[in-house]
């Protein structure tokens, strides 16, 4: 792997690890640093494992009976693949958006406190602080802050994800992991959410998997290619998109494969 | 081969050259279409219409002898010709009232567990069996009730219950008295077990309907299992699951062999859950055949139009709560 990925300040660093759909192998021997304080993109083609290796940083992929993860996951050195990680605290620590906006089917106001309410005893007033503080975060606050008793299915598409997004932060995590997140959403959505990114780096660690090559040219520091399940390319955007060391990244990069 | 291509050059040619016929469209099978379908939608309102007014003509008798004072008369007399609708409304309302708080938190637990946890292998065996409970006809859970249940529950269960439960100061009364094994609790443990197969499976199907990525979304967030069905399965299949619950307690309500067996007969109105009462459902049963006097009909027959107010009662008390949930959630608009 290349010089540029000896980061001085890894936040998640994968060994190794294999992923298994039953007996299909999604992932082959991945092994990255994910740098703190920066946007990580996965890019490559359908089913090449991107979301697959998403889900293995929250573990998400526990919830379905024969799937499972073998190799190594230190999340700030701690195996979060060991059987004595608390599933539970991993995921106050690593956030997730999902493809589609999911609203929970309450108010705007319950739908940030439902996850803050898992993991702290806030009084009102705190609550109602945390509330604002997260839907401003996700730059949500103006258009909602007369409404939040309203459900949040009354919101539009991208007004729902970015609700989405402020449930998510609003637990303060370390990681935020965006599997696709503009993928149902219209273009000034998208470039909403895509600002939002670019802010929200400050504070988290934030993982992108996107279809689209321009969006992760746009938000990421770092950008992975992926294919057949393995690491093809990992490294600083910039360079994986002008000049690509692989023969295959640029294939695909430059659209003559995928 | 050369016939076929013979035959098969003519049909061509004939297609070529002559002008295409237009389509024989019916235009007016359209039109009675739509009024077939209209006639059988009124059709319901019809039949309602209809069974509500029959029930009233027919009850004519009591309706204007005993007026409101049917529903608060305990006795049934028909030798003195002295009828009221206590005991059955009690008895329906009771032993319905102790099958949905059985068999709600058990079919809610089954769906869970069908929905959420059980491994794969066990959900079709475990779905098919529930669906088969469902099938049975109720005279055999009667039966069953009467033959098998009862005096298992008379000998086992409910010397147990009268002495812990028959001690305490508020809930004494109700399980005090004999240990007979038919009575109030059986019917409502009977039909729990009747009305359990249909929330079951309706509950389960609404779960089922949750998008994964709902779910995933709030166990993406750290929430347990509990909070997720609870917090974000529950509220966003509570129409479904309501619904489950009507057709339950709708069962329960009017359900006539099954508790007919079980329940005692007795028109005598009792604190005691152990104590043989009665129902509507199989008061009817029982005494229709035998009702002499017309008073005596008719008296039967608006305990039949008090059970049809019961279950409208309990609909429009469910979209109430409906009403009144999604209020709670917020609004859409």
């Amino acid at each position: 792997m290349s010089e540029d990925l000896q980061f001085a300040n890894p936040k998640l660093k994968v060994k190794d690890l294999n992923f298994f759909y039953g007996k299909y192998q999604a992932l082959k021997d991945v092994s990255m640093n994910i740098p703190a304080n920066k946007v990580t993109a996965f890019i490559g083609p359908s089913g090449c494992g991107k979301s697959t290796l998403l889900r293995t940083f929250n573990r998400l992929y526990e919830l379905y009976p024969g799937q499972r993860a073998e190799g190594e996951i230190q999340l700030d050195g701690n195996d979060i693949l060991a059987k004595t990680q608390d599933i539970t605290l991993l995921r106050a620590k690593v956030g997730m958006v999902f493809q589609k906006p999911t609203p929970f089917p309450m108010s705007i106001y319950d739908n940030i406190s439902f996850g803050v309410r898992l993991y702290e005893n806030l009084r009102r007033g705190e609550m109602d602080e945390r509330i604002e503080w997260a839907l401003t975060k996700a730059a949500l606050w103006k258009e909602v802050k007369d409404k939040l008793n309203q459900s949040g299915n009354s919101l539009s598409g991208g007004q729902q994800q970015r609700l989405c997004i402020a449930r998510g932060i609003a637990i303060k995590p370390e990681v935020l992991l965006l599997d696709e997140p503009c993928s149902a959403l219209d273009p000034i959505s998208t470039s909403r959410i895509e600002e939002l990114i670019d802010e929200l780096k400050t504070d988290y660690t934030v993982v992108i998997v996107t279809h689209n090559m321009q969006q992760a040219a746009r938000v990421s520091d770092y950008t992975a290619y992926m294919y057949l399940g393995e690491l093809i390319e990992f490294g600083l955007t910039d360079n994986i998109f002008i000049k690509p060391k692989r023969k295959e990244t640029e294939d695909y990069i430059t659209g003559r494969f995928g | 081969m050369t016939a076929t291509a013979a035959a098969f050059e003519t049909s061509e040619r004939s297609a070529y050259n002559q002008p295409p016929k237009p389509v024989q469209r019916v235009v007016w099978m359209d039109a009675f279409f739509k009024n077939l379908t209209r006639f059988f939608a009124f059709f319901v309102f019809a039949m309602l219409a209809a069974i509500l007014i029959s029930l009233v003509v027919h009850s004519q008798l009591t309706l204007s002898k005993f007026g409101f004072n049917f529903l608060f008369n305990a006795e049934w007399d028909p030798v003195t010709e002295e009828f009221g609708a206590l005991v059955p409304i009690y008895g329906t309302l009771v032993s319905s009232a102790i099958a949905m708080a059985i068999g709600i938190p058990v079919s809610f637990g089954i769906a869970l567990f069908l929905t959420e946890l059980s491994p794969n292998w066990l959900k079709r065996p475990l779905g098919t069996a529930i669906e088969m409970l469902a099938a049975i006809p109720s005279i055999i859970y009667g039966m069953w009730g009467l033959f098998v249940f009862a005096p298992l529950f008379a000998e086992h269960v409910q010397p147990v219950l009268i002495k812990t439960f028959g001690a305490l100061p508020i809930f004494g009364p109700l399980f005090k008295g004999p240990a007979m094994g038919i009575g109030m609790l059986t019917a409502g443990i009977i039909l729990a077990i009747m009305v359990i197969p249909f929330i079951t499976a309706v509950m389960r199907d609404v779960f089922e309907l949750v998008p994964p990525l709902l779910k995933e979304s709030a166990y993406g967030l750290g929430a347990t299992t509990w909070e997720v069905v609870w917090r974000v399965v529950l509220p966003y299949t509570k129409i479904g699951v309501v619904g489950g619950v009507m057709l339950g307690l709708g069962r329960a309500l009017g359900e006539t062999m099954a508790v007919t067996f079980v329940i005692g007969n007795a028109h005598r109105l009792s604190t005691s859950l152990l104590a043989p009462g009665n129902s509507i459902a199989s008061s009817l049963a029982n005494e229709f055949t035998e009702a002499v006097g017309d008073l005596h009909s008719s008296a039967l027959i608006e305990l039949g139009l008090i059970l049809f107010l019961i279950t409208t009662i309990v609909l429009a008390l469910s979209k109430l709560l409906l009403l009144q949930l999604s209020k709670r959630e917020g609004r859409e608009t």
